[in-house]
């Protein structure tokens, strides 16, 4: 008994093991070649930082790494607030057509972004609202507005709806008690809608690329016409730098909230 | 510290009518209970009180003031609820000062009063600690110190000891008396369970399908319920139905027994109530009573239920259950299957209307 589940502990451990591998090779090896001197991945392994340097002098990666980074917090802050709002009035009220519009909040995520990039491309010609930042800005928002809310609902769930009536049974009118009970208890629900908006921001390529201007465009429409014109290893360098931003970032949430339990 | 009165109120969920037509008043600084079976609105009036719902149609007083239409942040109540409703994100002694804080009260007057409130509930040992560090019976505890801690005009308890094991129940129930006695609110109190309204309330409204059966004093209603319903919800009952005529009873078998005074002029079917422990079991059916005075019904022995000083027995007479509660007084040996008489006082049967 005991030799058979250690075995079956240590096949465990090999499995863990490899899918970290998995996840992160691909990582490291981008990650060690922005040190690389040859920018065609050549070995022997020759250490540089130049490929930082050449990036800190250019301009276009910098400028398109601000505005990811500014349209990424942006989008967080609107989708968590819109749709954290939404999801106490789905929570809190009954009203008519409110399974419909419900059910009416997952397509959105199954649809491909191509496909919403082109809508969206399409309506906001139509519309006036144009392309540009503005325009990304309003796209992503759209596109995180739904996790977010799938996200807080779930966790509304399980949120005993007695301890709103305690509140108010207390003398604390509807804003007090969100402010001092629900929102404090629904909180690691808040913060995995807030990553889930930061990350699909962040991380958009397509309907950015048809929302984007040439003089406004983000990190990854950037990188993609970087390459497109000629690979240079500071895309390594740049990627690495928001690989650790974004894993650091990770890692802060995840010290300070559990998102399985209560506590 | 009020009276509470109901007027004339109905509420309708839908086409389901949750409290139809209730009028019921609370005296200042009573204890109440509301008990019913589930589904027979005994909450619904509760929440209705507290201002969680609004009726369609009649009005709740409060200390003489129309509180219908007030929202229940506005209405000055106190609630303890089933599962106690706790913040978990508050510390005992944050959760106690969460009423006051809301109204804006600050510093040392809110420390005073939250630590004066704990006391009141011994737990003023348990101020810093956190909900999930806190037993059944100590949350109990803490969602009544945070009740009353704002002085409510009324104090309402909805279930409040439902989910405690029965050992601590028995306790809350004396120690909630107590607090009760102390403090003086007008209390309300929500229960399923006739024990536990039969031991603590001053006054019982019993609730059935929306509407309120009978209300008084405990004994007033175990003595004298006026309906079977009422009878057989508070306690155990023997119903006996007949033909009444010049002051007897017959009934389906042809046996004749005698009315009290109050039904003396009774005519026509009648329904009746015998509580089990006002009933006599003669072995042998050889009783020698006085048939003008007590009833007397023969029968079988079927079941004996033994709980220590207490048997009950199940008695077949003609094909009625009778139950029968004797106590273990050396002398109670009845035999099952043996042939036996039941028999009461005439005064001890309940005239059900």
């Amino acid at each position: 008994m005991m030799r058979s589940s250690s075995l079956l502990s240590g096949l465990g451990r090999v499995y863990i093991g490899l899918v970290l591998v998995f996840l992160y090779l691909p990582l490291v090896i981008m990650a060690a070649m922005s040190f690389n001197a040859s920018p065609f991945y050549q070995l022997p392994f020759e250490g540089t930082t130049s490929w930082y340097a050449a990036l800190a002098s250019n301009e276009g990666l910098i400028a398109s790494t601000l505005n990811s980074l500014q349209i990424a917090v942006l989008t967080t802050l609107i989708a968590t607030t819109l749709g954290t709002a939404a999801s106490l009035a789905l929570f809190r009220s009954d009203f008519r057509g409110k399974r419909a519009l419900q059910a009416l909040l997952f397509p959105p995520i199954a649809i491909p972004w191509l496909i919403s990039g082109t809508a969206m491309l399409i309506f906001f010609f139509g519309t006036g609202i144009g392309r540009g930042l503005h325009a990304i800005l309003l796209g992503h928002v759209a596109l995180a507005l739904p996790y977010v809310i799938i996200v807080v609902s779930a966790r509304l769930q399980t949120f005993p709806r007695e301890l709103e009536d305690a509140a108010a049974s207390l003398g604390a009118s509807r804003w007090q008690t969100t402010r001092k009970v629900t929102l404090p208890a629904i909180a690691p629900g808040i913060v995995a809608g807030a990553l889930f908006a930061f990350a699909v921001s962040f991380d958009q390529f397509v309907v950015s690329y048809f929302l984007a201007t040439p003089g406004q465009t983000t990190l990854p429409v950037e990188i993609y016409a970087a390459i497109r014109k000629g690979f240079t290893p500071e895309i390594n360098a740049v990627s690495t730098i928001v690989i650790l931003f974004s894993m650091g970032l990770m890692l802060i949430v995840s010290r300070f909230f559990r998102f399985a339990g209560d506590r | 510290m009020a009276r509470v009165d109901v007027k004339n109120v109905s509420l309708s969920f839908g086409a389901y009518r949750a409290l139809n037509d209730v009028s019921i008043s609370f005296a200042d600084g009573g204890f109440y209970a509301l008990l019913g079976p589930s589904g027979s609105g005994k909450t619904t009036l509760l929440r209705m009180i507290a201002g969680f719902e609004y009726p369609d149609e009649g009005s709740i007083l409060i200390g003489g003031e129309a509180v219908e239409s007030v929202p229940v942040d506005k209405r000055r109540i106190g609630m303890v609820f089933q599962n106690y409703a706790i913040f978990p994100n508050m510390s005992v002694a944050e959760n106690v000062a969460f009423g006051l804080r809301v109204r804006g009260e600050k510093g040392a007057g809110v420390e005073k009063a939250v630590s004066d409130a704990l006391d009141l509930v011994q737990l003023g040992h348990l101020a810093k600690r956190r909900p999930h560090q806190l037993s059944g019976g100590q949350r109990q505890r803490v969602a009544l110190a945070r009740a009353i801690v704002t002085k409510p005009r009324v104090l309402l308890l909805d279930e409040p000891l439902s989910a405690l094991d029965k050992g601590l129940r028995k306790d809350m129930q004396i120690e909630l008396k107590r607090i009760q006695r102390e403090v003086g609110v007008t209390t309300i109190f929500v229960t399923h369970d006739q024990d536990e309204a039969l031991s603590i309330s001053d006054r019982i409204g019993i609730l059935k399908d929306g509407a309120i059966v009978q209300e008084g004093a405990p004994e007033e209603i175990y003595d004298r319920p006026r309906s079977e319903f009422a009878a057989t919800f508070l306690g155990e009952a023997n119903i006996i139905e007949g033909t009444a005529e010049g002051g007897r009873l017959t009934l389906e078998n042809g046996v004749s027994i005698p009315l009290p005074q109050e039904a003396a002029r009774s005519s026509g079917h009648l329904r009746c109530a015998i509580r089990p422990e006002r009933v006599h079991v003669v072995p042998g059916g050889l009783a020698s009573v006085n048939l003008s005075q007590a009833g007397t019904l023969t029968g079988i022995v079927r079941h004996k239920l033994f709980s220590g000083s207490l048997s009950t027995y199940s008695i077949d007479c003609d094909g009625r259950q009778f139950q029968a509660i004797v106590p273990r007084t050396g002398e109670d040996d009845i035999r099952m299957g043996s042939p036996v008489e039941v028999t009461w006082k005439k005064e001890d049967l309940i005239i059900l209307a």
